[in-house]
């Protein structure tokens, strides 16, 4: 509170912390990423989101270093959530796992390099691209806007913040796009006028980082 | 919500205990949720598996047994299974000729089968994936996630099933399997909406006098929703759709009329007369014909029709024996 944090770097602790913030905003608007499924999907959303973050906070490695940690909550949301969104988390955590490497200590430029990891493996797992009304709407500007205020030397805190805007805007702009990819593209023009849940829950994703990494 | 259920979050491991009570054919991996044939592959066969969201039954765990599935894996209701559930029916199953995995295509299915098909590569076993596409009300463009698999997924378990237990290698039994896919498209209605349980009330709001055609098997909404009109009104506007995506006039076809699960066998039977006559009229040939609850969407009422082009071959493959809860003739 009213004090600016400056580091350029995250702690385990702090990364640990950004899965229960994730976690707690999945469970608070669990019934309404459902509902925003209903719309264009199949309604289980926010019920297989909320299963897999339990999962993975039930599951968590007392020791373990960074890569490792991670590389177990990927591999526990593919094994708990199902669907698409299993297989995409899954991959996003596991791929995000590496580039942290085993310590308990990780600088700006290794968390922006985690998170590129991450997005290319959630392009490369459900080949959707910009504009398709998924996630990848949400979570690529988002790593872009903290790719970029790591490499002008803003804090992790700053950077983390202006991903976080920039996943609440890329949501925004899921509204008005027509569905190509997923089940919400079975709509075709019907799928106009809808927020795509998954980048809803991409930009409570990159809401909990910047919140975990802000302050301490 | 009105449903024969003990606890909503219960439903599937409940049902699973049932089915492996009901068939001695069986036997169930209860902590995997995966269903498997009482007896182990035989060494040099090609196990066939596949797998989805549970609520479609029948499929898949029902055609688990001789001359169909070796394995089936059962997801959360309307959700694709998981990878590791996959990898473990796989590398059970799986006898030295390698493992077929039949993918409905949807894209959370395609995924993880995906997923397990690397798993499964890097410990050493040959998998080869077919996914099933049939379903005409989807438009196959860069624009969706291509045609969902749909009512061929019955008809493709039961001939690539019985292709594998003839003894055909991964080769044949592939090569067979592409054939079908291309040859089978599928349409189909809903009367009602369905209820998921976890959901408790219907997926979509459907009033009295209209219907949802070119609906999905998951209560997700069709290409257009209009007022009810007769069975045979409906027949049309579900063969019309197949019959101008491909052509059914040479050689023979199988035909299914499928519930989804809501609908009374009368109604079915109805509408395989009206389905009939429509092909009759058009020139098609019907050989085979199977009408019945084969892939439902849980109490959804309404139902499919899928078409598909069979030489001889096919046909021999189609009444070859099987032995399973949903399919049983030959044996």
């Amino acid at each position: 509170m009213g004090r600016v944090n400056t580091s350029q770097s995250a702690s385990l602790a702090q990364l640990v912390e950004w899965l229960h913030q994730f976690g707690s905003l999945v469970q608070q608007n669990k019934g309404y990423l459902t509902e925003l499924d209903s719309a264009i999907g199949d309604a289980d959303h926010g019920a297989n989101m909320a299963r897999g973050m339990n999962a993975v906070l039930n599951e968590l490695p007392e020791t373990s270093g960074a890569d490792a940690l991670f590389k177990k909550v990927g591999m526990t949301l593919v094994s708990s959530v199902g669907g698409a969104s299993g297989p995409l988390y899954g991959t996003f955590f596991m791929r995000f796992a590496t580039p942290l490497g085993s310590g308990d200590e990780v600088s700006a430029e290794s968390v922006a390099a985690a998170l590129r990891a991450g997005l290319e493996g959630v392009l490369s797992r459900g080949k959707a691209e910009l504009g398709d009304k998924t996630m990848v709407d949400a979570m690529t500007p988002a790593v872009e806007a903290i790719e970029a205020a790591v490499s002008s030397g803003e804090s992790l805190a700053e950077a983390t913040r202006a991903g976080a805007a920039a996943a609440r805007e890329g949501r925004e702009a899921t509204i008005e796009m027509v569905a190509r990819k997923g089940r919400a593209s079975y709509l075709g023009e019907r799928s106009k006028g809808h927020q795509d849940p998954g980048a809803t829950s991409t930009a409570y994703l990159f809401e909990a980082l910047a919140a975990s990494l802000d302050g301490a | 919500m009105k449903k024969l259920i003990n606890d909503v979050d219960d439903v599937i491991a409940d049902a699973l205990k049932g089915i492996e009570l009901s068939d001695d054919n069986v036997r169930v991996d209860h902590e995997n949720r995966i269903i498997y044939r009482a007896e182990k592959t035989r060494d040099g066969k090609v196990a066939v598996i596949s797998g989805g969201g549970s609520g479609h039954e029948p499929l898949h765990g029902g055609f688990v047994g001789l001359g169909m599935l070796d394995a089936a894996c059962a997801g959360q209701m309307f959700t694709s299974p998981t990878p590791d559930q996959m990898l473990a029916a796989t590398t059970e199953a799986e006898a030295g000729a390698g493992v077929l995995h039949i993918v409905k295509n949807y894209t959370g299915d395609v995924m993880n089968f995906e997923m397990a098909g690397e798993m499964a590569a890097d410990s050493g076993v040959r998998v080869e994936t077919i996914v099933v596409a049939d379903d005409v009300a989807v438009q196959d463009s860069l624009y969706t996630a291509g045609r969902r698999g749909v009512g061929l997924t019955v008809l493709l378990e039961k001939i690539v099933g019985a292709a594998a237990e003839e003894g055909r290698d991964m080769d044949g039994v592939l090569e067979i399997a592409h054939r079908v896919n291309a040859g089978g498209r599928s349409m189909g209605m809903a009367l009602t909406s369905c209820t998921v349980p976890a959901a408790g009330k219907p997926t979509f709001d459907l009033p009295e006098d209209e219907m949802e055609i070119g609906i999905g098997i998951h209560g997700e909404p069709g290409r257009h929703r209009e007022p009810m009109g007769t069975a045979r009104e409906v027949a049309k506007q579900l063969v019309d759709p197949i019959l101008h995506d491909l052509d059914f006039t040479s050689g023979d076809t199988i035909v299914m009329v499928n519930g989804m699960g809501g609908t009374p066998l009368i109604e079915l039977y109805l509408m395989y007369g009206e389905v009939k006559a429509l092909l009759d009229a058009a020139g098609v040939t019907v050989a085979r014909n199977l009408v019945g609850n084969y892939i439902t969407s849980l109490d959804m009422a309404g139902c499919s029709v899928t078409l598909l082009k069979a030489d001889d071959e096919i046909l021999g493959l189609w009444d070859a024996p099987v032995r399973t809860a949903g399919l049983r003739w030959g044996v």
